[in-house]
């Protein structure tokens, strides 16, 4: 009987916990929702109306002429599917080779890839960039498109998935006649299913979201991404709360939706990447 | 030699799978890299000719108050963020490791600040900080604070705001590397500790900490090195002010390199943070081994 109070109390204590983090972790989003939905001037009106009785939808109409936030979606769209697409074409291709092939210099390419994994964008972000100004990439989405899509990253996650597949899989295929091609394509690729799920969720979370790239690449406002067209938005119109709120939600949405879908594999992703280290 | 032949083309098959993504990575990657050692040797504006620089853009590093202010401000903002991070998710994923209702709820609930874009949660907070009618100071100044924070606009409490902040949105990310670090953990140590007559706070010093103690070093070699190179959430957040109170490392690259053009001395602060990332991966190397 006593052991049970204990036992409840301990419960009560975990579930207050629990709740005190889920609201400290969603409440600022339960704030934007509803500040997206008034007038700026009942934005900070205290206490906090969490249901404004005259949800101002016109915000959410406002937004698109506002600022080109068609556009920007647009644009971030295009570079986040471009981008994802090669990412996992080149890196499953590449990771192929490295994990089931026998080559010269196999090694000492891989241990390329791996040296780099360490090393921060940050630090050759500078040179990087003088580098595409040369080519004339400058204010292109082409910049972002070659910044992004052949990481090292790719490449390690894809053969640590390929490495785990047994040789006699493929060599059972090569005995078939198969040549190395169609073995990547017709066998492995769909094998490989949760690892490239995994990067594609990677892939599309950082591109969608990212910021110092597009910053430094993307001056022109027809080629801005959904992060800096936002941010300078933000700048620009400091006061105009509501609309701030609304663009942000919409700003938000796409990745929790791609999020929510494929949460397994993300989370499963995360979770690998802990237990390799 | 038709074997020769073969192999050869066996070779060139390999190295047909590698091209697309080795040419586009040695281009993009590998060619600013060793660009970037040999810069920050030269005085460069982007624009007139390069001149050789010596030793001369590291030398000017040790006068220099901004690179100063930003390799202080980035070991304070570490040392902040790190442990805390640390603390929550790994009591996160304990509480949520248990078999409680709505378990996967609360999982997806502290895994959202991390997916969420950070333009757009960083507007919100920045509007729920917002020192004189934000709902934060609201609230404070309801429950009887008479001096509340003035947040990212205050000197000392600007760097504690980029902190939470931090915190708050990566503390989902390592939950859900401690909680497979948890679940590999055999239940039969704590089966064995059950009939020794253990409790719940015991289990968890001789049992839990120990066995992810290998997760941990992970989680702090990972955070260390992320927060070595934040730059968003200052730029965010701050803007690296008020004055330099919140100027970090990468901010202070950015400044060097695209507000005054002087790419040498830009690529010498580069070098240091990539001194500082180093060590850590090299720890994490020596570590790695040690716990094999």
């Amino acid at each position: 009987m006593v052991q049970s109070h204990t036992q409840k109390l301990k419960k009560g204590i975990l579930y207050f916990l629990l709740c005190l983090s889920a609201l400290i972790m969603l409440m600022p989003f339960v704030w934007m929702i509803s500040a997206s939905l008034k007038l700026d001037k009942d934005v900070f009106g205290y206490p906090i109306v969490w249901i404004p009785s005259n949800p101002r939808w016109q915000n959410y109409r406002d937004i698109w002429t506002t600022i080109p936030l068609g556009r920007f979606i647009a644009n971030t769209t295009k570079l986040t599917i471009i981008v994802t697409f090669l990412q996992l074409l080149t890196s499953s291709f590449a990771a192929y080779a490295f994990a089931k092939l026998e080559f010269k210099g196999r090694n000492a390419l891989f241990l390329g890839y791996v040296a780099t994994i360490a090393m921060p964008w940050q630090v050759y972000m500078v040179p990087q960039f003088m580098m595409m100004r040369s080519f004339g990439l400058n204010n292109t989405h082409l910049a972002i498109i070659c910044l992004q899509a052949f990481s090292a990253f790719g490449v390690f996650l894809m053969r640590q998935f390929y490495m785990g597949v047994p040789d006699e899989l493929c060599e059972a295929a090569r005995i078939d006649g198969m040549n190395e091609y169609k073995i990547w394509a017709l066998i492995m690729l769909p094998l490989s299913k949760p690892a490239l799920s995994t990067l594609t969720i990677f892939t599309f979370v950082n591109t969608w979201n990212d910021f110092l790239g597009p910053l430094l690449y993307l001056t022109k406002m027809e080629l801005k991404t959904v992060q800096i067209g936002l941010r300078m938005f933000i700048s620009q119109y400091s006061s105009e709360y509501g609309l701030i709120m609304a663009a942000s939600v919409v700003a938000l949405v796409p990745v929790l939706i791609v999020f929510l879908a494929l949460q397994k594999f993300f989370v499963q992703g995360v979770a690998t990447s802990g237990l390799k280290g | 030699m038709a074997s020769n032949k073969t192999a050869l083309k066996e070779q060139l098959v390999a190295y047909s799978f590698i091209a697309p993504n080795f040419i586009g990575f040695a281009v993009f990657t590998l060619v600013p890299i060793i660009f970037a050692f040999v810069l920050a040797f030269l005085h460069w504006d982007g624009a007139n000719p390069i001149r050789w620089a010596g030793l001369s853009n590291f030398i000017a590093l040790f006068d220099d108050d901004q690179f100063k202010a930003a390799l202080k401000n980035t070991i304070v903002y570490t040392g902040g963020t790190v442990p805390l991070t640390l603390v929550g998710s790994l009591l996160l994923a304990v509480i949520l490791n248990k078999k409680i209702r709505g378990r996967n709820f609360f999982r997806t609930v502290s895994f959202f600040p991390y997916v969420a874009s950070l333009v757009a949660v960083a507007a919100v907070w920045n509007m729920m900080f917002n020192p004189t009618k934000g709902p934060v100071n609201m609230m404070l100044h309801s429950l009887g604070f008479k001096n509340v924070p003035g947040w990212a606009a205050d000197r000392h409490w600007a760097m504690p705001t980029v902190i939470f902040f931090s915190v708050w949105k990566y503390v989902g990310y390592y939950m859900i590397i401690y909680l497979a670090g948890l679940q590999s953990i055999s239940a039969e140590l704590y089966e064995a500790a059950d009939l020794d007559g253990a409790n719940g706070w015991q289990k968890f010093i001789s049992i839990t900490i120990p066995q992810l103690s290998a997760t941990t070093f992970f989680v702090l070699v990972m955070l260390t090195i992320q927060c070595f190179k934040v730059y968003d959430i200052v730029y965010m957040i701050t803007q690296g002010g008020p004055g330099t109170a919140t100027l970090v490392l990468v901010y202070d690259i950015y400044n060097k390199a695209f507000i005054s053009w002087r790419l040498g001395s830009a690529s010498a602060v580069a070098m240091v943070l990539f001194l500082l990332v180093m060590t850590v991966t090299l720890i994490q190397f020596k570590g790695e081994q040690r716990l094999r």
